[in-house]
């Protein structure tokens, strides 16, 4: 009973940290219909602000609280929302996940560079105090926690009922065009609601790491508030009550995990993965999504390349590929070769995101399912990347039939679940290398020639590379690739001329995790070793951050992208110019959605004096033939 | 012969009625009309018959199969297609690329459509564009042509699937009076070839003009069905266009709000639950 | 006799497709004009420009002598600029209450005041207090909506489509509300597909087709050739000739 009743206390002290910050992203998703995909990044940068002032400026811990989650988060959030937000507000799902990743990304980068790694030592709220309750004893800081989540309930119950910037922040909630024909001022609301949210974050980021001080690193609280995305979710993004409710659904599910579970190896990996299970089952408990008609979209694409000059790019980059191999450092060659595998795993999200427009946050995990079917078999024969490849099709398939009724945000919200689950109960599974450990690989053998060297490695990335752009690209040109866009376009025209949507994603999902699982294949063998690391589902952020940013509808765009992660993670001494270009990038996505490539494609054009490429063009020289 | 029965259908979205026990018909080789007043539910009932909106009560019926709960796509497949009020035609594409999509979507393995004549599909794409006189637009893309041009592309596509039953939702809209003429003929034309054809439309000329039946719609009930002579003298009607002076021909008392949206709104949920009398 | 609200050579668009194609129109203070024409024709367009919701591509568009092109909606509000949209007037998520309170984000009046002026005119209100407005009927909301023009006093009242989908009597109730406003001296706006309603309140008609205004004149004159222009048939009259004649090439 004693043991009943200190999970249960446990687990209403997760739960009120969840509810903090779940409800912070409740308030900014709802005004202003943008996830934060940040959130937890803000709770990181603000408890590290608050380390600083505790205990490098000397200040009292109440005091520095005062400042973080009065000040400092109210002011960041209120900033963020003005220039950043606000300006992608019209953009669709990927964009807005992508500048939120933006910003995540940036937060990390700006952390890692104002504290060093090292150990950060915090005290608790109220040490040595605390209540007994029966014989469970209760911590002041847990008790402070739950107070807080309570408090943070009360006032926000208050301050959205009984004032009137609070009813009009509901009213923004209804319907931000009327609220304007009213006289209230929406973009404040936004300010607001992000101010409040940033706050709130700052808040559960504090809590959590001075009752575990070892949460106080870059990823783990990053982390560790996505799993207020789950409760978030309970209450479907918007309603409050229902978030605090989830939350403490999700903490008690939390505590009695580890108080009841048995304790082998493989439940550790369940027990991690329970927040991302929670997210998964309340997004297939969403409503059916109805198929919205009422505009006539199109996305800006780039122009799909004849045949001829598919040929003629193939030969330049495997021309660039035997330069590369002559003139650079055997360390470089394997970078290059690390790039050109990268790319393959860009490659594949040109015809999920660029094509089809869906989000994919789970393209690492389909990575990691291609590596590890290589390292486990252990053979140097393709066909091992051809299984490899199989099995990731077969995990995108996993991924995208119980998504089937979910569309934009939802659906890359299961995709994180999916690649979350994947992280803590596949690729840390001690069987398959365990967390921290390592499977060893060997070279691919191919008709009898070894490619044992890095030359020769980059050579082989380069021309499967090359092989799956074209394949990519006469599905473009082909009848597939037109439904894929017409589904993107237009879902109820599609239903209409009797296109059955299930069966194209399905197949879109399966082809795009199997090109990633070919990447991840030829990436384990260039590797010699691979382990679970390197497949998190913390990586696929800035990938997909970094794949749109370069251009993630068109194959060359694909392949910068692959070539910006390698330099990532390649070249320490560059990350911070990377990620200025990325953020500036990112908030251009709103206007250019084909990146930086679609961007240089404009620009050579005019160059070149073709006026051709994009949609608007096309119509002026309609417009003129007509004339 | 194609005939479309849609049986006392009503649709409800929440406490409002967008459309009251309607009940419709139209024939194969006949041009039907539905008009009505602004919210009248017209194009809900369109959404109904497609299966975009599933009705609260009601049977749609085509060539006497009960089709009411068949999903959008097995409805095309057996030979319903429409066009939409708002655009709907797929901007990245082309126009003939979008009207490719369509005649690839019912292309069998053997070639044939599902009303099993022979065809391939670039044939058709282009045998159609010409038809539709979309030449001259055939390389550009569907978000860059005007719109009288865009409603022409819908048309286009819907009719590559080789429909037994065409819905219209408002083509002539954007169309100069020149284009809508040639627009009527192509309608007539299109009934000649013994498809059932149900326009909504607000350009009362070209209804009275082409329909061979017209349905009247006012605030989700339908007031008057025949012919166009008899229903643009029909007092019921001229009251419910030109406003009600004293109120004996409305429901009194009833006063329900509708409104056409292409599919119903849907609403944000509250931040905050509401009971009667307070929160929590 | 002054100018409140002018348009001049107004085009608007939805992306590339324009639904103006250069809007004239001039209100004179303290009247009461009846917007009317067929689906589809662009009232609901211009409203849109004249609230500040939509940017006029070209044109420009004075409210009390000020040019007010790309004024933000909220700001239009503060400045007097009272917006009753088509068919959702109300925050369907808040009580009746709480959508009165919001009405004193413009204007000065007090939410005391604002209760009393509502609850008198409107005593269904009253009863329903504490009700959510999406739970209420059609023609209480439009109550509700009409509440707001009622307490905030603005000098310009704009109304689209007030009779959408509404039994007849109350569409008469909420006529004599919009009358009683007129009478405080408040320029209305009131557009209506079809509207014999309207026309009864107004000073003026005006009708616009395939987004230009084509007539504006004394209702009287304005009632005779709607009949032909909805329901087709002969284009007889003065009136008639001029709207076949305004037809877009």
């Amino acid at each position: 009973m004693n043991i009943f009743l200190t999970y249960t206390v446990l687990g209403f002290v997760i739960g009120a940290s969840y509810a903090i910050a779940a409800s912070g992203l409740v308030l900014t998703y709802a005004t202003t219909r943008i996830f934060n995909v940040a959130h937890g990044a803000t709770a990181m940068v603000m408890a590290f602000t608050y380390w600083e002032l505790a205990y490098n400026q000397g200040l009292s811990n109440w005091l520095s609280v005062l400042i973080v989650v009065f000040v400092v988060a109210p002011l960041f959030g209120a900033l963020l929302e003005r220039w950043v937000i606000r300006r992608v507000a019209e953009a669709g799902v990927g964009v807005t996940l992508v500048v939120t990743c933006a910003v995540l990304v940036g937060l990390i980068g700006a952390a890692e560079k104002i504290w060093p790694p090292g150990v950060h030592q915090l005290t608790m709220f109220f040490p040595g105090h605390g209540v007994t309750v029966g014989k469970v004893h209760v911590m002041g800081n847990d008790l402070l926690t739950i107070g807080l989540a309570v408090v943070v309930g009360a006032v926000l119950y208050g301050f959205l009922t009984f004032t009137r910037t609070g009813v009009a922040m509901r009213a923004a909630v209804d319907d931000r065009e009327l609220l304007a024909l009213h006289g209230g001022r929406p973009n404040l609301m936004a300010s607001l609601a992000w101010a409040m949210g940033s706050a709130l974050a700052a808040l559960a980021g504090i809590l959590i790491v001075s009752a575990q001080p070892t949460q106080l690193n870059y990823v783990s609280l990053t982390l560790l508030v996505v799993n207020s995305y789950a409760a978030a979710m309970a209450g479907r993004l918007t309603s409050l009550p229902r978030t605090f409710a989830g939350s403490v659904v999700l903490g008690l599910l939390n505590a009695y995990a580890s108080g009841y579970l048995w304790t082998g190896p493989g439940w550790t990996g369940f027990r991690e993965a329970i927040p991302a299970i929670f997210l998964l089952l309340m997004l297939l408990l969403m409503p059916q999504a109805r198929l919205r008609v009422g505009r006539l979209a199109g996305v800006p694409g780039v122009r799909t390349p004849e045949l001829r000059r598919v040929g003629i790019a193939a030969v330049g980059l495997l021309g660039a590929v035997l330069v590369g191999n002559a003139v650079l450092s055997a360390v470089n060659v394997n970078r290059m070769a690390l790039g050109l595998c990268f790319a393959i795993l860009a490659l594949s999200l040109v015809p999920l995101t660029g094509f089809s427009g869906y989000v994919s946050l789970a393209q690492f995990s389909f990575f990691g399912v291609g590596a590890l079917t290589v390292a486990k078999t252990h053979s140097s024969a393709p066909t091992a990347v051809l299984l490899g490849a199989v099995l990731a099709a077969a995990a995108g398939v996993v991924v995208a039939l119980p998504s089937l009724r979910l569309q934009g945000l939802y659906l890359a919200l299961s995709t994180i679940a999916f690649a979350q689950i994947m992280d803590s109960m596949v690729f840390q599974n001690p069987s398959l290398g365990g967390f921290g450990g390592s499977l060893r690989t060997v070279r691919l053998e191919v008709f009898g020639v070894r490619f044992t060297s890095d030359r020769a490695y980059a050579v082989l990335a380069a021309v499967v590379f090359c092989v799956i752009g074209a394949v990519v690209i006469g599905v473009r040109r082909g009848r597939y690739g037109r439904v894929l866009i017409a589904l993107r376009d237009s879902p109820a025209a599609c239903a209409t001329l009797g296109l059955n949507p299930r069966g194209a994603r399905v197949a879109v999902f399966a082809g795009s995790a199997g090109i990633a699982g070919v990447g991840g294949g030829l990436y384990a063998g260039l590797e010699n070793q691979v382990g679970s690391t390197n497949f998190q589902f913390f990586n696929s952020l800035p990938l997909l951050l970094i794949v749109m940013c370069a251009g993630v509808t068109s194959v060359s765009g694909a392949l910068l992208g692959g070539m910006l992660l390698m330099a990532l993670n390649s070249f320490p001494g560059v990350q911070g110019y990377l990620f200025l270009v990325l953020a500036g990038a990112a908030v251009g996505l709103g206007r250019e959605p084909n990146g930086i490539v679609g961007w240089g494609f404009e620009v050579w054009g005019r160059v070149r004096g073709h006026r051709r490429g994009r949609g608007l063009r096309w119509a002026r020289v309609a417009a003129e033939a007509e004339a | 012969m194609t005939r479309l029965e849609v049986q006392d259908v009503t649709v409800r979205f929440g406490g409002v009625t967008a459309v009251n026990e309607a009940t419709i018909s139209a024939d194969g080789g006949q041009i039907t009309a539905l008009i009505g007043p602004n919210g009248a539910g017209k194009t809900t009932l369109f959404n109904v018959i497609t299966g975009l909106q599933r009705p609260t009560a009601g049977r749609v019926f085509l060539n006497g199969n009960d089709i009411t709960h068949t999903p959008t796509h097995r409805r095309a497949r057996v030979g319903v297609a429409r066009t939409f009020q708002r655009l709907e035609a797929f901007g990245s594409l082309t126009v003939e690329e979008n009207v490719r999509v369509a005649a690839d979507a019912v292309r069998k393995k053997a070639g044939k459509t599902v009303r099993g004549r022979q065809r391939d599909s670039a044939a058709v794409t282009r045998e159609l564009i010409r038809k539709i006189g979309l030449e001259p637009y055939a390389e550009v893309r569907a978000d860059a042509v005007p719109t009288g041009v865009a409603r022409l592309v819908e048309l286009a596509r819907a009719l590559a699937i080789d429909p037994a039953l065409l819905l219209l939702d408002e083509p002539s809209s954007g169309l100069s009076e020149a284009e809508t003429e040639a627009f009527g003929e192509l309608l007539r034309e299109l009934a000649g070839q013994g498809r059932a054809v149900v326009i909504v439309e607000h350009d009362m000329a070209l209804i009275m003009r082409v329909s061979d039946r017209i349905h009247v719609l006012d605030r989700g009930v339908v007031i008057a069905s025949g012919t166009p002579g008899v229903v643009q003298t029909d007092p019921v009607v001229r009251r419910a266009y030109l406003g009600d002076g004293d109120g004996d021909g409305g429901r009194d008392g009833d006063d329900h709000q509708d409104f056409d949206a292409d599919v119903a709104v849907v609403k944000p949920e509250p931040l905050l639950p509401a009971n009667e009398g307070g929160w929590f | 006799m002054a100018a409140i609200l002018e348009l001049q050579d107004v085009h608007a668009a939805y992306g590339r497709i324009e639904v103006l194609h250069g809007v004239d129109l001039t209100v004179p203070r303290g009247a009461v004009v009846a917007l009317l024409g067929p689906n589809g024709a662009g009232k609901s367009t211009l409203m849109k420009v004249c609230s500040g919701r939509m940017r006029a591509t070209s044109g420009h568009v004075h409210l009390g002598g000020s040019h007010v092109n790309g004024a933000a909606p909220d700001a239009l509000a503060r400045a007097g600029l009272c917006m009753i949209p088509e068919g959702r007037g109300v925050f369907p998520n808040l009580t009746v209450a709480e959508n009165l309170r919001l009405s004193g984000l413009a204007g000065q009046a007090t939410t005391a005041q604002i209760y009393e002026t509502a609850f008198t005119r409107f005593p269904r209100l009253a009863e329903r207090y504490d009700q959510l407005a999406g739970s209420m009927s059609g023609g209480e909301q439009q109550m509700l909506a009409m509440a707001r023009a009622l307490v905030t006093n603005p000098a310009v009242l704009l109304v689209d489509e007030l009779s959408m989908g509404l039994a007849p009597l109350i569409v008469r109730e909420l006529y004599e509300v919009l009358a009683q406003i007129a009478e405080q001296g408040v320029t209305v706006v009131a557009v209506e597909q079809f509207a014999d309603m309207a026309l009864a309140v107004a000073d003026f008609a005006a009708v616009m087709t395939h987004g230009r205004v084509v007539a504006f004149d004394e209702p009287g004159v304005v009632r005779r050739d709607l009949a032909e222009l909805y329901l087709g048939g002969d284009l007889g009259g003065d009136l008639g000739g001029d709207l076949g004649r305004a037809m877009p090439v």
